[in-house]
């Protein structure tokens, strides 16, 4: 990186960190961290839509999707997310390609489950064997995404379905009262109404989905944790041009403040929101705002 | 072979008894029961020491928090920043590879890099902090009346605390720290995940479901056994907390009575 680095073996202290901490290997470091940024920020309204959609099913007057969104609320409480984080990339890797080998082989004989193995025809692979790396590794990414959506999305669902119920009745009443239909007044004043009792659970959520992103690790993603684990291990001279001993340790150190730093942060921020949020509502910190200011 | 033969083989195959070898192919449903149940033994093992230890630890640090004294005050509040701020996930890296090092240091100490101790001291602290939180907060809305009716009656220092105060804080934190407990259980599947070896592919619940999956890459089977095993774990937590806090509460009439909500709150 910089122009005294030529020579690693001659520099040490402060010189040699600087030139150590620049190779390309621990820029694919930070590029890693930036994809944690980039996972949280495609995650969040991707799994706030998701869990908008289960609060609305929940809510619903048609039996069935009333159920359905039941159900999806239900079934990510007793279960540890961390199984649901492994069975939701197999299993949406596999329905992918099963959609589309019934499309593109439609006269395919044989058996897609044979035994332990799941065989679709060539034309079906996802990505395409013959598709270049970065494909792989988008496609890769894009399944934890949708993962992580699903998975948040179902807490996402639950903190608005609470919501939802937290507005007061007689402003449904009073909408009705005025000829709104049923959808009318479910987006021109449930809707609205619903974000400040929804806000203290999906900051809640927000932190817990940060401390969630080490676990793209698991979906096979080369995150932050495993150039950690890479870049840390014993490099022997004949190898690299900066040898060192075991220091997994100190890398996963940086990391977990790194972590620290970033929740702080995002509670400081939100504590903020809220703040501004609950100025002049009908609420306890609304009241106690007006209390301390007159 | 019968389910029995298969029981009487992996039944305790993740504590190191019975075959030493797992299943390699011909998986039948009694294979994915059997073993995915044997490796739910980690699981409550873990969830249980860390729960126990961890209730000791956390009700120090909601105490310690709560003081004036700084000295006793901060290094609280760090510790439960530290241990709620931070992924668990990175927490197990953390401390296996700390534990690694010591053990480079110190040979004595070469137990802390197995599961059965490192992981489940990490488990004990993160527990400790969540709760601790959860514990200072009861802590600090122990109503008024009840302290200053303690005063009155001539109550102080410990007596006041373990006759009074702590009582109502346990009351009150109840229904939270259940819930708690039931995602420690939860976290205890992180284990095999984040650096801790499974000797001799001994290992939990988890490790033997995805096991399962990679071999027949079929999630569809051992994922939701998985699921429900959990969903009876989680069942007899509920069970057993909310006998306690029936007990907690036994003094109180009805309608007063502090009710266990199921709370989701995932991976921390």
């Amino acid at each position: 990186m910089f122009p005294y680095c030529t020579d690693p073996s001659t520099l040490d202290g402060l010189a040699w960190l600087s030139c150590y901490l620049t190779t390309s290997k621990h820029m694919m470091l930070f590029y890693s961290l930036g994809t944690v940024l980039l996972l949280l920020a495609v995650t969040a309204p991707t799994a706030l839509a998701f869990g908008f959609a289960g609060a609305s099913a929940a809510k619903s007057h048609i039996a069935p999707l009333r159920w359905l969104g039941k159900l999806y609320i239900a079934i990510v409480r007793g279960v540890p997310d961390i199984a649901f984080f492994l069975f939701f990339v197999i299993a949406l890797d596999q329905l992918f390609e099963w959609a589309r080998h019934q499309i593109k082989c439609p006269d395919w004989a044989d058996p897609i489950r044979q035994g332990n193995d799941f065989v679709v025809c060539a034309a079906a692979k996802l990505p395409l064997g013959t598709s270049p790396q970065w494909v792989h590794e988008v496609y890769g990414f894009t399944l934890a995404v949708l993962t992580f959506a699903i998975v948040f999305g179902a807490f996402a669902a639950n903190v608005l379905f609470g919501a939802m119920r937290a507005v007061p009745h007689a402003q449904m009443e009073t909408a009705y009262a005025y000829g709104m239909s049923k959808r009318q007044a479910f987006w021109r004043v449930l809707v609205p109404q619903m974000w400040v009792y929804a806000l203290p659970g999906l900051s809640n959520l927000w932190m817990v989905l940060i401390k969630a992103t080490p676990l793209l690790f698991l979906l096979g993603v080369e995150d932050i944790v495993y150039w950690a684990r890479e870049l840390g291990a014993s490099k022997t001279p004949r190898y690299t041009d900066y040898p060192h001993p075991d220091w997994r340790m100190w890398y996963f150190l940086g990391l977990l403040i790194f972590y620290l730093g970033f929740t702080r942060i995002s509670e400081l921020v939100l504590d903020r929101i809220m703040r501004r949020l609950s100025h002049g509502q009908a609420t306890a910190a609304g009241e106690a705002q007006r209390r301390a200011e007159a | 072979m019968s389910c029995w033969q298969t029981i009487q083989d992996y039944g305790l195959r993740s504590i190191g008894i019975g075959e030493r070898l797992l299943p390699k192919a011909d998986f039948t449903l009694c294979h994915q029961f059997t073993l995915i149940g044997s490796g739910m033994l980690w699981n409550i093992y873990f969830g249980v020491i860390a729960l126990i230890a961890g209730f000791f630890l956390a009700n120090m640090l909601a105490v310690a928090k709560n003081a004036q004294n700084p000295l006793f005050r901060k290094p609280a509040e760090w510790f439960i920043f530290i241990f709620r701020g931070s992924p668990l996930f990175i927490q197990f890296f953390f401390g296996y590879f700390l534990f690694l090092s010591l053990k480079q240091i110190a040979p004595g100490l070469s137990a802390l890099t197995s599961a059965w101790l490192g992981a489940l001291i990490v488990l004990f602290f993160n527990t400790a902090a969540y709760s601790g939180e959860i514990f200072y907060g009861a802590l600090r809305t122990v109503p008024k009346g009840e302290m200053e009716a303690a005063d009155a009656y001539g109550f102080s220092g410990w007596k006041k605390f373990r006759r009074i105060t702590w009582p109502t804080t346990l009351r009150l934190a109840w229904p939270a720290y259940t819930n708690e407990a039931i995602f420690l259980f939860h976290a205890t599947t992180l284990v095999f995940f984040s650096g801790f070896p499974a000797w001799r592919q001994k290992g939990d619940a988890l490790y033997y479901a995805s096991y399962f999956a990679e071999k027949t890459f079929n999630p569809f089977v051992p994922y939701p056994i998985l699921a429900g095993y959990f969903i009876l774990l989680t069942l007899i937590v509920l069970a057993i907390f909310g006998l306690i806090n029936r007990y907690l509460n036994r003094h109180l009439p009805q309608e007063q009575r502090r009710k266990i909500h199921l709370r989701p709150k995932l991976i921390r």
